[in-house]
């Protein structure tokens, strides 16, 4: 959930589902280090990173699916407390549209129904191998309450808009919110604290 | 599935996670697999309809109790010690970024029939009701000893040495009578039973030092327990991730699984009429039958409460332990309770845990003592279960087991297994003092 008051930066936990090779991992390095690759082999970059919008006073805490979407072996930790996700499909790809729409009820069923959800058809650069058009999903965004965009990793070509987009519609906390009760931040180190007196 | 791993692991129990997690770290090409659709095997948190299937198959939970999904039920319930191991792991493999934790609101102890607060340091002792004023003022020397004791400082060891004194010399020395000996050596050193009172004193002094340690980490705190939010399957769904983003592929709902045997050595695992082959096949008991044993059996209730234990404060999480002799037997009842402050059951429900090591040939009597402590009980789930362990250490035929979970209250003896495991597999002993696990590998 985002947290956080006016003025104050606001964390929120976004998620990326959608088939293998759509382009999620190469969303969120274009997004986050401006980076892409045309040989993406490896998710370990993309797994966790953080992003903050300052204009939005919004911290996206990014996780990506760590592969583990190729068998459908995505723990319920991975959705716990999303406020937002990026469903992603390939342009040119139409299994890869017909999965996300499964993406889609996945999330419906686990998430929380206050989460903010985009769909996203990225390689928009294979303008030559497109086999989704862009009105049929637009279509079902509308239908399902997602918001669409196309993107293209590659070119660079409305990945910030997609996030951007998400941060302006989150909900924002009425209140700066209260560390939770009890929660506790573990480091390896002894944190400062009172020490019990021993002496009395 | 078709293909070569250079580790297969079985189960996705919190042991198997862990080390699938260290192997991925360490560069092995892992396959994960597990029979369920669900993660955390023996030791996973079920969802209340997961739990009716269970323990009452065919019958659906009744409305009163709430939204299936609200419940996180642990099948083997523990708190973490924060000053603990587990601790230490989560931090070295920077899992705990996943995760979420919050204090444990209360550590109590079964006295002469009642609950008493466990007094861990030498200003609880002196207000506790669990002893006497002298009695308060010899713990209280006793508890200055243990905490100042330094083992690389000889000055702090009082002339004791520890590693040949009996823990019952050391007790005597302090003077202390019996009821206070059983509290400390089973609600603060954490022993099942009384068979450390003959050993050394060292191990035990150093397990009270932990308790006091925990207790004293975080300002504020009541317990030295620490849990985390939406209970403890969320420990081995974040090492699966650990595993994940290092490369370790992940298939679950494979009910047929089975290890592959050539020449006695363990070679891979077949499913579906594939298989999978690899250097080596890690997995937790039951995965491997015929190459484990049953060590001792553990029974454990599931208890769904409207209301707090009674005279623990209100507490919306606690411990009690009950020990042995407080209920004249050879070893412990443990007592946990977690809600809605854990995330782990809807707003004014309370989820109740009742344990211990299986004595008699009526299992379910043994828990009598912990379950009247608990007040009006809205539903029980109970079942026993063998607490299992390897023939053999894997070095001839590659099949790397986990023992099963033992009835210990906390992570100890869990990581202190695991760590063991990691060892048997690679050869080497994982540096935890390092927080790099990739520089740790390099070592
Ligand atoms: N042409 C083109 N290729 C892309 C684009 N985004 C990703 N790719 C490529 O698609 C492949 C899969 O991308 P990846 O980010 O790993 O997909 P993931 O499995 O969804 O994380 C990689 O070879 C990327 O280089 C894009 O916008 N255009
Ligand atoms: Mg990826």
């Amino acid at each position: 959930m985002a947290e956080g008051g006016p003025g104050s930066i606001q964390q929120a936990k976004l998620v990326l589902l959608g088939d293998m090779g759509a382009g999620k991992s190469s969303l969120v390095l274009r997004f986050v280090k401006g980076q892409f690759f045309d040989y993406q082999e490896s998710t370990i970059g993309a797994a966790f990173l953080t992003k903050t919008l300052p204009e939005q006073g919004i911290k996206f805490e990014i996780w990506d699916t760590a592969g583990q979407e190729r068998y459908h072996s995505l723990a319920p930790m991975y959705y716990r407390g999303a406020a937002a996700a990026v469903v992603v499909y390939d342009i040119s790809n139409a299994d890869s549209f017909a999965k996300a729409k499964s993406w889609v009820k996945e999330l419906q069923r686990q998430g929380n129904p206050a989460m903010i959800m985009a769909l996203a058809g990225n390689k928009a650069d294979l303008t030559e191998l497109r086999a989704v058009q862009a009105d049929e999903a637009k279509a079902y965004a509308e239908e399902n309450g997602l918001f669409f965009w196309e993107t293209s990793a590659k070119t660079n070509s409305n990945v910030a808009e997609v996030f951007t987009d998400i941060a302006a519609r989150l909900p924002r906390a009425a209140a700066p919110a209260a560390a939770p009760l009890g929660g506790i931040t573990l480091t390896d180190t002894v944190p400062e604290r009172a020490k019990r007196s021993t002496c009395c | 599935m078709d293909e070569t791993y250079d580790a297969i692991v079985l189960g996705t129990g919190l042991k198997e996670c862990i080390i699938s997690g260290l192997l991925s770290v360490d560069g092995l090409k892992v396959l994960h697999i597990d029979r369920n659709n669900y993660y955390g095997g023996a030791s996973a948190s079920l969802n209340l309809n997961q739990l009716y299937e269970r323990f009452c198959p065919g019958q659906t939970p009744p409305k009163s109790l709430g939204p299936s999904r609200d419940y996180n039920v642990d099948m083997v319930p523990k708190f973490i010690l924060s000053g603990g191991e587990l601790v230490r792991v989560l931090v070295h493999t920077d899992v705990v970024k996943y995760l979420e934790f919050k204090a444990v609101d209360g550590s109590f102890v079964l006295n002469k029939g009642r609950v008493e607060k466990v007094p861990a340091t030498d200003y609880e002792a002196l207000r506790s009701p669990l002893m006497g004023l002298f009695e308060k003022r010899r713990a209280r020397s006793f508890f200055i000893f243990v905490q100042d004791y330094d083992e690389a400082n000889p000055t702090t060891h009082k002339g004791y040495d520890l590693r040949s004194m009996p823990m019952a010399a050391l007790y005597k020395e302090y003077g202390l009578d019996p009821m206070t000996v059983d509290f400390i050596g089973h609600a603060l050193a954490l022993h099942r039973d009384d068979s450390y009172m003959m050993e050394p004193a060292l191990p035990t002094v150093l397990k009270i030092k932990l308790y006091h340690d925990s207790l004293t980490r975080f300002a504020g705190v009541l317990s030295p327990y620490i849990y985390p939010l939406y209970g403890l399957g969320e420990l081995p769904q974040a090492f699966a991730r650990l595993s994940a983003v290092y490369g370790g592929t992940y298939m679950l709902s494979k009910p047929d699984v089975e290890v592959v045997w050539e020449d006695g050595k363990a070679v891979g695992v077949r499913s579906e009429g594939e298989t999978a082959r690899a250097k080596l096949v890690v997995g937790d008991p039951s995965y491997f039958p015929g190459k484990v044993r049953k060590t001792s059996s553990v029974v454990r209730a599931v208890c769904l409460l409207s209301h707090p234990i009674p005279a623990t404060n209100n507490a919306a999480s606690v411990q009690i332990i009950l020990p042995q002799k407080q209920v004249n037997r050879k070893s412990d009842v443990y007592v946990f309770c977690c809600s809605y402050s854990h995330n782990v059951a809807p707003r004014y429900k309370w989820i109740a845990f009742v344990s211990t090591t299986i004595e008699t040939s009526n299992p379910e009597a043994e828990l009598a003592s912990g379950l009247a402590l608990l007040g009006q009980i809205d539903e029980k789930f109970t079942e026993v279960v063998d607490v299992l362990e390897p023939l053999a250490s894997g070095s001839q035929d590659r099949a790397f087991i986990s023992r099963g979970y033992d009835a210990t209250s906390h992570f100890e003896t869990t990581v202190e297994d695991v760590l063991e495991l990691y060892t048997r597999i690679t050869g080497r002993v994982l540096d935890l003092s390092s927080k790099d696990p990739v520089r740790a590998q390099a070592q």
